[in-house]
C-alpha cells in the first residue's frame, strides 16, 4: 500500500510538471498582456518598466525556471488585473465550485440509483421506459441552455428560485440542478445496465433458489455489487463536472473559479490561467487518487496487481 | 466449454437470418422512432446545406427599428419573419439555419478527422505492436483523462475562436475512441487463421490490412460516431455560447442562445428557447438513430 501511494505521488510531479510547462508554452502563443495592461496611453519607457516588472522581459526558459522556483514557495506571481496574489484569487474561488461540484454529484448518485434499479427489476415496463427515454433527452440538451430553460420556468415563469449569485441553499438548487441532470440521465443507465448484468449472474440465481426475498437479492446482493464499479465511474465524473461547472457558473453568475478563468483567459491574466491549471490538476490528481485507493479497498485484485 | 456449447446455436441462427441489408431495412421500418429521427436528420441536413438558398433572410443583416419582433405564435409580429427577430433584429429563423450548418460542419469534418486519425493510428498500433503500441495507447489514455471542454476552452482561448481550429481541434482529441476499437479488432483479427493464411499466401501487409482487417471494424466506427457526433455538435454549442467557439460574426446555435440570454429577463424568451430546442431536436434524433444502429449492428449491446 505504501509503494502504491509512493508511486502516486511521484507520477503526480511529474504530471504537475507537465501540466505547468504545457499551460507556460501555450500561454507564449496567447498574445502580450503589457500591450493589455498599457491600451492606447502610456509612453514607450513606461511599457518597458512594467515589462521589467512583470519579468517578461527575460528569455522563456528563465521566465519558467523562475515561475517554478516562486511556485515551489506558493508564490505564482501578482494577478495583472486584480493586484492581488494570483494563487489566492484562485483558492478563494475553490469553495464556490466544489459547492456547486459536490451538490451536483450526490443529486445525481442519490436519484440514479433508485431509479437505475427500479428500470432494471421492471425492465420493459412503463418506469423503465419512461427514465430511458427520460436520460436520452438529458444527454441530448446542450448543458448551459437547460439551465437557461431551468432560470426561465423556475425563476421568472414561478418565481420560486433566485436564479443568479451564491447565497443560501435556494441559490445553489438550481445551478447545481442543472448541472447534476447530465450526469443523473448518464448514471441511470449505467446503475440499469451493471443491475441488468449482476441480475443474470449465477449467483443471483441461487440466491434466489435458495428462496430469498427479491428485496434481499436485489438490494443485499445485486445492487451491492453494481455500486463499486458505478461508485468509481462516478468520481472520476467529477473532472468533467469541474469543466461543467465554468459554463454553468456563467450562466447563473455563480462566483467560482470557472468565472474567473473565463474573466482572466479574455484578460491575458497569466498568472491566475497559470495558478487555475495547476490548482484544477491538483484537484484532478486527487480524485483519481481517492478513486484509485478506494477501488483498491473494494476489490482486493487491484492491490495483488 | 459451456458458453461456447451456448453460442453455436446462435450462431446458426445469424446463419440462416435475412442479409445484413434487408435485415436493417425491415428493422427501420418496424420502428418508428427511427424513421422519424432519420427524417429529422436528413431534414437537417437538407437545411444545414442549402441555408443559403432557403434561408428567408440575411442572418447577419442588422435592423435596429424590427428588432425584438416576436414568433407566429405569438402577438407582435413581422410578415415574414417567423420566428421573429432578434435584439439586433436578425431574423430567428435563418440566424438558425445557418446555426446548423455550423453545427453540422464541426461534427461532421471533425469525425472525419477523428476517423481517419483513429483508424491509421489504431492500425499502426495494433499491427506493429511493441514500443509503437505502448506509446500511442498511453497517448490515448492520456487524451481520454482530460475532459474536452477543458482542453477546448484552453485551446480556443489561446489560439482564438475560429471554425478551422475547432474542427481540428476535435479532430486531434477525439481519435482516442476511434484508434482504441480499431487497435482492438487489429489484435482480434491479426491471429485469424484466414489472415495467416493470406500472409502465408504472400499478401502484403497494406493487402491484408485493407482487404481483411478494415471491413471488421467499419460497424464499430458507424456506432462510434453516431454516439460522437452529437457530442461534438453540443460541445460546439457550448464553446460558442462563451464566446470561444465560433468567431462572433459566424452564426451558430450557441451564438443565439448567448444573445438571446440576454433578453430573457426583459421577456424575450423564446430567443434563448428556440435555437436550443432546434439543437436539442436533432441531437436527440441523432442519439435514437444511433441506438437502433447499435440495435441492428450489435444485437448483443441490446438494452
Amino acid at each position: 500500500m505504501r509503494k502504491f501511494l509512493f508511486k502516486r505521488f511521484f507520477q503526480s510531479i511529474g504530471v504537475f510538471l507537465a501540466v505547468s510547462l504545457v499551460v507556460f508554452a501555450m500561454l507564449q502563443f496567447a498574445g502580450d498582456p503589457v500591450e493589455l495592461l498599457m491600451g492606447e496611453e502610456g509612453s514607450q519607457e513606461d511599457e518597458i518598466r512594467l515589462r521589467e516588472a512583470l519579468g517578461l522581459d527575460k528569455p522563456y526558459v528563465v521566465q519558467y525556471v523562475l515561475f517554478l522556483k516562486n511556485a515551489l514557495r506558493g508564490d505564482l506571481g501578482i494577478s495583472y488585473h486584480h493586484g492581488v496574489p494570483a494563487m489566492s484569487l484562485v483558492i478563494e474561488r475553490i469553495p464556490a465550485t466544489m459547492e456547486l461540484v459536490l451538490t451536483a454529484i450526490l443529486i445525481s448518485i442519490i436519484l440514479a440509483i433508485p431509479m437505475g434499479v427500479v428500470a432494471a427489476t421492471h425492465r420493459g415496463g412503463l418506469l423503465d421506459r419512461i427514465f430511458l427515454s427520460g436520460s436520452l433527452r438529458g444527454i441530448s440538451a446542450p448543458p448551459f441552455w437547460i439551465g437557461i430553460v431551468f432560470i426561465l420556468v423556475f425563476g421568472v415563469v414561478l418565481g420560486w428560485l433566485p436564479t443568479s449569485g451564491r447565497g443560501g441553499l435556494a441559490h445553489l438548487i438550481l445551478p447545481a440542478g442543472s448541472l447534476a441532470l447530465y450526469r443523473l440521465a448518464l448514471f441511470i443507465r449505467l446503475v440499469r445496465s451493471g443491475m441488468l448484468d449482476v441480475l443474470g449472474q449465477e449467483y443471483v440465481t441461487s440466491a434466489r433458489a435458495k428462496g430469498l426475498a427479491e428485496s434481499v437479492v436485489v438490494f443485499k446482493h445485486a445492487l451491492k455489487n453494481t455500486l463499486i464499479p458505478f461508485i468509481t465511474i462516478a468520481g472520476l465524473q467529477m473532472g468533467s463536472l469541474l469543466a461543467g461547472a465554468i459554463v454553468t457558473e456563467r450562466v447563473f453568475a455563480w462566483p467560482g473559479m470557472g468565472r474567473l478563468i473565463l474573466d482572466s483567459i479574455q484578460k491575458l491574466d497569466y498568472p491566475v490561467v497559470m495558478s487555475w491549471a495547476l490548482v484544477t490538476s491538483a484537484i484532478f490528481i486527487l480524485i483519481n487518487m481517492l478513486v484509485d485507493i478506494s477501488y483498491s479497498f473494494v476489490d482486493p485484485r487491484v492491490r495483488t496487481n | 466449454m459451456t458458453k461456447e456449447a451456448i453460442q453455436a446455436p446462435q450462431q446458426k441462427a445469424a446463419d440462416i437470418a435475412p442479409p445484413p441489408r434487408a435485415r436493417s431495412t425491415l428493422a427501420l421500418l418496424s420502428r418508428p422512432d427511427a424513421l422519424v429521427s432519420l427524417g429529422v436528420i436528413l431534414a437537417a441536413i437538407l437545411i444545414a446545406t442549402f441555408a443559403p438558398l432557403i434561408a428567408p433572410h440575411n442572418p447577419n443583416q442588422h435592423n435596429l427599428n424590427e428588432a425584438l419582433k416576436a414568433p407566429f405564435f405569438m402577438k407582435d409580429t413581422l410578415p415574414g419573419y417567423w420566428l421573429g427577430t432578434d435584439g439586433l433584429g436578425r431574423d430567428l429563423l435563418s440566424y438558425i439555419f445557418y446555426g446548423f450548418r455550423i453545427s453540422l460542419t464541426v461534427g461532421i469534418f471533425s469525425i472525419i478527422i477523428a476517423t481517419v486519425l483513429g483508424v491509421s493510428l489504431g492500425i499502426w498500433a495494433g499491427y506493429q505492436g511493441g514500443r509503437v503500441d505502448t506509446a500511442l495507447m498511453r497517448l490515448a489514455d492520456f487524451q481520454l483523462s482530460l475532459p474536452l471542454v477543458l482542453v477546448a476552452l484552453a485551446v480556443i482561448a489561446i489560439f482564438g475562436p475560429g471554425v478551422g481550429k475547432l474542427i481540428l481541434l476535435i479532430g486531434l482529441v477525439r481519435w482516442t475512441v476511434y484508434g482504441r476499437t480499431v487497435r482492438g479488432s487489429v489484435l482480434a483479427t491479426k491471429e485469424l487463421d484466414f489472415v495467416e493464411a493470406a500472409r502465408a499466401a504472400g499478401a502484403r501487409p497494406w493487402e491484408i490490412i485493407v482487404r481483411h482487417i478494415l471491413p471488421g471494424v467499419l460497424t464499430p466506427i458507424l456506432i462510434i460516431s453516431a454516439v460522437e457526433l452529437p457530442r461534438v455538435m453540443l460541445l460546439e454549442s457550448t464553446l460558442s455560447f462563451l464566446g470561444l467557439g465560433v468567431p462572433p460574426t459566424v452564426p451558430s446555435l450557441g451564438g443565439a442562445i448567448a444573445h438571446g440570454y440576454g433578453f430573457l429577463l426583459s421577456g424575450y424568451w423564446w430567443l434563448t428557447v428556440l435555437p436550443g430546442l432546434a439543437l436539442m431536436i436533432v441531437v436527440i434524433a441523432i442519439n435514437l438513430l444511433g441506438d437502433w444502429l447499435r440495435d441492428v449492428f450489435d444485437p448483443r449491446m441490446q438494452n
